[in-house]
């Protein structure tokens, strides 16, 4: 019983941290679940100072050579309207404050993260990375 | 008069070169007027990075092997769900064109080369930036209709 009772705290003090730093419920249980996948490590919580990093790179290894960064097509500020490197088109801004519907959808984040981690890193994030990146961005 | 040879000669002559530029123009005019994409997926999915292409612009064959290859678009990983990945390609082979199936790129299919004899120097144009965005030049590209060049 004391067990559950510290389950079930643990996880609704998880939830507040995340729904007080994203402001959106579906995007705070997208981070949640990246918390929970986190957790089997050390995780001591999300950092947008991270998430800054990941975003800014520049990375290496990359399956794109064109775009060592996030920021290579989302600007290097998330609130700007981002292009592709390629074909030119537009990119709805990365950061919340501009683009409240941003990490809400929580196969498109997936879908998004399958593919540019990829081609960005040249290999998967890990759920601690995009935690990190949501928080940062949610800041923005 | 009639049944002068010479007249008899000069009219089939007349009759077969009519019936050539009618061809001809039906086979230019195929491309210039495509049915706009009517899939939501595909419109969504394929229109995030660049203008959504019609089905028209390819064959089968070359939409398939597209579908196939998402992993590596054009260099790039555009890599779908499954399942959404099923739907698009349904969609995209069965309202398919004719074509080169051994190319994928629409820029390679040798009517668009025909009709896109330029400078070189046009694609590196700001504006421009990629032969594959039809946009910057045929305004209405996005719902099919290339006439205007």
């Amino acid at each position: 019983m004391k067990t559950i009772l510290l389950l079930a705290a643990t996880v609704a003090f998880g939830t507040g941290v995340a729904l007080a730093a994203s402001g959106d419920p579906e995007r705070a249980r997208i981070l949640d679940g990246y918390a929970a996948q986190a957790k089997a490590s050390d995780f001591t919580g999300f950092s947008a100072e991270r998430g800054r990093s990941l975003y800014l790179g520049p990375h290496a290894g990359g399956k794109v050579a064109d775009t060592p960064a996030c920021a290579s097509c989302h600007t290097r500020d998330p609130v700007g309207t981002g292009r592709h490197y390629k074909t030119g088109r537009d990119i709805l801004p990365m950061a919340v404050s501009a683009n409240p519907k941003r990490f809400t959808d929580p196969a498109e984040v997936e879908k998004r993260f399958e593919r540019d981690c990829v081609n960005v890193l040249g290999r998967a994030c890990t759920a601690r990375e995009k935690g990190d990146f949501i928080t940062f961005l949610s800041n923005q | 008069m009639t049944s002068d040879p010479n007249f008899r000669a000069l009219t089939g002559i007349a009759a077969f070169a009519m019936l050539a530029l009618t061809a001809g123009a039906a086979i230019a005019s195929e491309f210039e007027r495509v049915r706009p994409v009517t899939h939501a997926a595909t419109q969504k999915e394929c229109g995030e990075c660049h203008m959504a292409f019609q089905p028209g612009l390819l064959p089968a064959v070359s939409w398939t092997r597209i579908m196939d290859g998402l992993q590596d678009h054009f260099g790039e990983n555009a890599s779908l769900p499954a399942d959404t990945a099923a739907a698009i390609r349904s969609y995209l082979t069965q309202t398919a064109g004719s074509g080169d199936g051994r190319l994928i790129r629409i820029t390679e299919q040798r009517w668009w080369l025909r009709k896109h004899d330029f400078e070189p120097s046009i694609w590196s144009r700001k504006t421009v930036k990629a032969k594959s965005n039809c946009e910057a030049c045929h305004r209405t590209a996005a719902q099919g209709l290339y006439e205007d060049d």
